[in-house]
């Protein structure tokens, strides 16, 4: 049986604004635990939640985004649930009117173009942290919790996903896009491993042709694009293997274990959640008039899509394009070609030797000590030879690592190529005279031995020579 | 000159205007009132002695400085016990929040010190304000000071209890289904609750946040008046408070009812009140015609399951509003293996069996599969109350019934039959689904001597003309009885 | 109670025609309020709540069709703040009414569920 899979993806996103979702509290990390707390967001009795309009814009700006429609009038429900670090017991979230309905997100696999339905975009509060005391693994056996409501009421925007994905990969470029378009909106810092960004997918398998949809899997805890990927990876392979051999899928919520590579089943519940939603009485509708939605929609900055198609429109391969946007490199790609670099050659420059030391560092590229300028100064000393490519990336990490513009790392570590013609006529004379039978063989047309021989040169010029020049002499020589 | 605690508030603050009376004096007398009083009627949960008598020097300094921040400055309020102070002891009559000290003041508290008042104390209530005759508290009953061995009315029993005997000049209560104006109308005093969002919510622990308003008992309309002017307005932590412009609440209280189309609701009004109640209330609408005003009968069908329609909604919001108290960051907590366990068992010792059984009440009418039967049904039937009553003021100016279709009645007598209970508050529930407003005022007395309360209800900020015809009823009834435990004498 | 009948009685004008029968899983909804009630406890609110609610059921009796359901007396809306940062409370404040605290944390019994 060829089982077809099935997923759909929960996002939530904690948003960037100064204070919390309901009251004035701020938002950030780091302070000492309960000190960014008030009797609104610690669920005091009579303390009332007033409605954050930052958030408000910026969740309608996600959705405007990606493409949904804002809903004239939404509202703000109770989600009812207990648990110790939610302070009222009840989330503040939205329901069946949520601010941003039905839209799509574009994504490229290796499989081709994908469009990916947005179902909703809706914006609740977060819930506090709590820190398990203990031995024995997530959940401490004994010695309780301990409650930080700092986190409790901060901005939180979810984003779900129509059940229109089919491979892990195509969830990991989901995420990644998804991930990219709120950068670009600059409404979250949208850190994974702080958590300021979480997935959470639902997957089932269904046989190949089937209409309906298999028992569905919740799996939560994976916090980087790569573990999503893995976690689903795995949650195919088991659930693959539980209905090849005729068993039958439960429902239930899984969580990834990072280390051991699979998933694991959560405590089941003794029944299904009742969140008994109602519509939140101490909030009145948030009516959005087509005047606001449009001026939302013309202040949208662009977007990654349209990043990497201008970018393809310069001439820069899709692949790149898209390494440069999702690599948050498009600025300083921008800069560079406005400083007079051709685009191509940028890109070249960005997603090779640049991400390869962002991989390296491990670094953001707003860290870098490279600017848009200075990559190209560096293409243009290319171009004019004074640096071969392989000089070209020592001054390149010469600059990465901080010692100074192209030309000044150039000059320093002494790698100007020689373009005194005559210095270098001297140099390829001495190397073709000492290689009669190469020379010879070259005359007969082995075209192969002429690398050989621009090496040598080279070797002999300590790497200052233009290998094209020097490729072109030899060749006169011959 | 009598006793000041005798005094109404428009009394009192010519007094300290005329300088002859200090609030401190003023605060002393309620202070021996209260003293007298408390043990047989117990309406207060919390007395603030130093924190009044600093407010009531600082009133006189005040005054004495030429400072006047209107006509509550140096006048004794009481707070129902559901309204949050800061530093002072807010149990809302729960063992779940017993020795609670909150870190924040109400909206209305800061608004009462801001305009000089002195704040008493706490009182009494049905624990979480649900109830109708403070035999909910987890504190004990407050007694009605006409009959002790009655109740004073709920859920601000000790609010209007206070404010009947003297141990203060005026309090707040808060009204959800009627729980102003009902123990205001079983103690024989003023009880009004504003058009919904006039007065912010911010502070007071919420029962169904959708029906609460806090609102002023006073002794005299035109007291009630005085505290809702200090008390109203916009407040931007509450974001279902009233943003636009006040109506001028008194201008027209001088007026009568000369002209004006009175509707007497026939389902509110009709059999199931009792003889005395029915007779009282004749007889004021008859003065009322006396005085020049036109008395229409008038259907609201929709209302008798106004009542039924109630008892979803509140107690539905009342299960989500009542979750926060679990035991984690105030309040009780009875110990527990695990957090689920510890909650549990400190919700279940910590909350009276009324509060118990209105949130599984709630929750049952929220849940998966009877949503849309309970809770989503009540919903749309009190869209058929609003349409019914905005029918009703086409025909009408205002609409009276009585306040409660019982005088007070006695201790224990309902407590065994909770449907009994709720029909206290069936004249009073209909404007809490409408948010509009609506105001007790005592006429008479029965054969044993207890008051009746006559209830004028107005439009959404309609309150000029619920003013005036409140004042017309007070000026037509010359109603001045006091209860007996009121005086030195009684207070045995 | 004397009047107590004839109200109900008045309430009960329109005979209920489509009632949702009364079935209540009280166990459920007691975990699901998060009320540890004993056996006993359950029983007993379990048949006060049926009494209560054939009552409360009454709703049903009056036609709805096309009614919008009313969750809020005014008709308000766009309530919202200024993303404005305001005063944090004291912690030490808020610690003082916490019946368990910790260097600075709230201080719980271990999770049973783990979400």
């Amino acid at each position: 049986m060829t089982w077809e899979v099935v997923i759909g993806i929960e996002t939530h996103v904690e948003l960037r604004t100064e204070s919390k979702m309901f009251c004035g509290c701020p938002v950030g990390f780091g302070a000492e635990p309960n000190t960014a707390v008030c009797p609104v967001c610690l669920g005091l009795p009579g303390a009332l939640p007033v409605p954050n309009e930052k958030a408000i814009e910026w969740t309608m700006r996600l959705g405007l985004a990606l493409d949904c429609d804002v809903t004239q009038q939404s509202l703000f429900h109770r989600k009812n649930y207990f648990y110790a670090d939610m302070p009222k017991n009840y989330q503040i979230s939205q329901f069946d009117f949520p601010l941003c309905v039905g839209g799509h997100l574009d994504v490229t696999t290796s499989d081709g173009d994908r469009r990916i339905g947005i179902t909703r975009v809706h914006l609740e509060e977060d819930t506090g942290k709590s820190t398990h005391l203990g031995e024995g693994g997530r959940i401490g056996s004994s010695g309780g919790a301990l409650v930080d409501f700092n986190r409790a009421g901060i901005p939180l925007m979810e984003v779900v996903s129509e059940p229109d994905i089919r491979t892990p990969e195509e969830a990991r470029v989901y995420a990644q896009e998804l991930r990219a378009v709120v950068l670009a909106l600059g409404v979250s810092d949208a850190r994974l491993e702080e958590g300021s960004m979480r997935f959470d997918a639902n997957i089932s398998l269904r046989s190949e042709g089937a209409t309906e949809l298999g028992v569905k899997v919740e799996v939560k805890n994976m916090n980087s694009l790569r573990s999503l990927q893995r976690a689903l990876s795995h949650e195919i392979e088991r659930q693959t293997k539980i209905l090849d051999e005729g068993g039958a899928i439960a429902q239930e919520t899984r969580h990834w274990d990072e280390e051991a590579g699979r998933t694991e089943a959560g405590r089941s519940k003794e029944e299904a959640s009742d969140y008994r939603y109602f519509s939140e009485p101490d909030l009145v509708p948030l009516v959005v008039t087509d005047e606001v939605v449009a001026g939302l929609r013309s202040e949208l900055p662009e977007l990654p899509a349209q990043t990497g198609a201008r970018f393809e429109a310069a001439g820069v391969d899709s692949i790149a394009a898209r390494v440069l946007v999702g690599g948050s490199l498009g600025s300083l790609f921008d800069e560079a070609v406005v400083a007079g670099a051709a685009a191509p050659e940028v890109a070249k420059w960005l997603t090779g030797e640049v991400t390869a030391h962002l991989n390296r560092e491990g670094a953001d590229p707003p860290a870098l000590s490279l600017d848009g300028a200075a990559l190209a100064e560096l293409i243009a000393m290319v171009e004019a030879g004074d640096l071969s490519s392989t000089a070209a990336k020592q001054v390149l990490e010469g600059v990465l690592t901080g010692e100074g513009q192209p030309r000044q790392v150039a000059e320093a570590r002494d790698l100007i190529q020689i373009r005194d013609e005559e210095a270098l006529a001297e140099a390829v004379a001495a190397v073709v005279a000492a290689h009669p039978e190469e020379m010879g063989r070259i005359a007969d047309g082995d075209g192969k031995l002429i690398g050989f021989l621009v090496g040598q040169v080279m070797k002999a010029t300590g790497g200052k020579a233009d290998p094209r020049r020097v490729s072109e002499l030899i060749r006169e020589s011959s | 000159m009598s006793d000041p605690a005798d005094l109404t508030i428009v009394e009192a603050a010519a007094a300290l205007r005329s300088e002859d009376l200090t609030a401190v004096e003023l605060l002393a007398a309620v202070r021996r009132r209260a003293a007298m009083t408390e043990a047989n009627i117990h309406a207060y949960l919390t007395i603030d002695v130093e924190g009044a008598e600093a407010s009531a020097r600082a009133a006189d300094d005040a005054f004495a400085g030429g400072e006047d921040r209107g006509p509550l400055q140096g006048i004794p309020i009481a707070l129902k016990d559901n309204m949050v102070t800061r530093g002072l002891e807010t149990t809302a009559s729960s063992q779940i929040l017993a020795g609670w000290h909150p870190p924040y003041d109400a909206t209305v508290v800061t608004r009462l010190r801001d305009a000089g008042a002195v704040i008493v104390g706490k009182t009494n209530l049905d624990e979480f304000a649900m109830g109708s005759s403070t035999e909910n508290s987890a504190y004990g009953t407050s007694r009605n000071p006409w009959d002790p061995e009655r109740v004073p009315g709920g859920s601000s029993g000790g609010s209007a209890a206070a404010v009947a005997v003297g141990s203060a000049l005026a309090a707040l209560g808060s009204d959800t289904g009627g729980s102003v104006r009902q123990p205001a109308s079983l103690c024989g005093v003023v009880g009004m609750k504003p058009t919904y969002g006039l007065v912010s919510r911010y502070g007071l622990i919420a029962f169904a946040s959708s029906l609460d308003q806090i609102g002023p008992i006073t002794r005299s309309v035109a007291d009630a008046l005085a505290v809702l002017q200090g008390i109203s307005g916009h407040d931007p932590e509450d974001a279902t408070s009233y943003r636009g412009e006040l109506p001028d609440f008194g201008s027209q209280i001088d007026r009568g009812v000369e002209g004006l189309k009175i509707g007497v609701v026939s389902e509110l009004s009709g059999e199931g009140t009792e003889p005395a109640v029915a007779a009282e209330f004749r007889t004021m609408l008859q003065r009322l015609e006396g005085a020049g005003a036109e008395i229409k009968e008038l259907s609201l069908p929709s209302t008798a399951y106004a009542l039924s329609a109630y008892y979803l909604i509140a107690p539905a919001e009342c299960s989500a509003n009542l979750a926060r108290f679990d035991g984690v960051r105030f309040g009780l907590r009875l110990d527990g293996g695990t957090v689920e366990e510890m909650m549990g068992a400190t919700r279940a010792a910590g909350f009276g069996p009324e509060v118990i059984r209105r949130i599984l009440l709630g929750t049952y009418a929220l849940s998966a599969g009877y949503y849309d039967a309970f809770y989503g049904q009540a919903q749309k039937v009190r869209t058929l109350v609003i349409d019914d009553f905005k029918q009703a003021y086409e025909q009408a100016d205002v609409l009276v019934t009585p306040t409660s279709p019982t005088t007070a009645f006695k201790v224990g007598e309902r407590t065994d039959d909770p449907l009994a209970m709720y029909l206290s508050d069936l004249c009073t529930i209909p404007s809490n689904l409408s948010g509009d407003p609506g105001i007790s005022v005592p006429t008479g007395v029965d054969d044993a001597g207890l008051p009746i309360g006559f209830q004028v209800l107005a439009p959404a900020l309609a309150e000029p003309l619920m003013f005036r015809v409140a004042q017309a009823v007070e000026d037509l009834a010359g109603f001045d009885a006091r209860p007996t435990l009121a005086s030195s004498e009684g207070a045995a | 109670m004397v009047c107590s009948g004839a109200l109900l009685g008045e309430i009960a004008v329109g005979v209920p025609s489509r009632l949702v029968p009364i079935d209540i899983d009280i166990a459920k909804v007691a975990r699901l309020a998060r009320l540890g009630l004993s056996e006993e406890e359950l029983a007993a609110y379990g048949s006060q709540l049926e009494s209560i609610l054939e009552h409360a059921a009454r709703v049903q009796a009056l036609p709805t069709e096309g009614v919008e359901p009313t969750a809020h007396p005014l008709p308000m809306v766009n309530a919202h703040r200024s993303d404005e940062i305001e005063p944090t409370l004291d912690r030490d404040e808020v610690l003082a009414q916490a019946p368990d605290h910790v260097d600075g944390f709230f201080k719980v019994p271990a999770f049973l569920e783990d979400e």
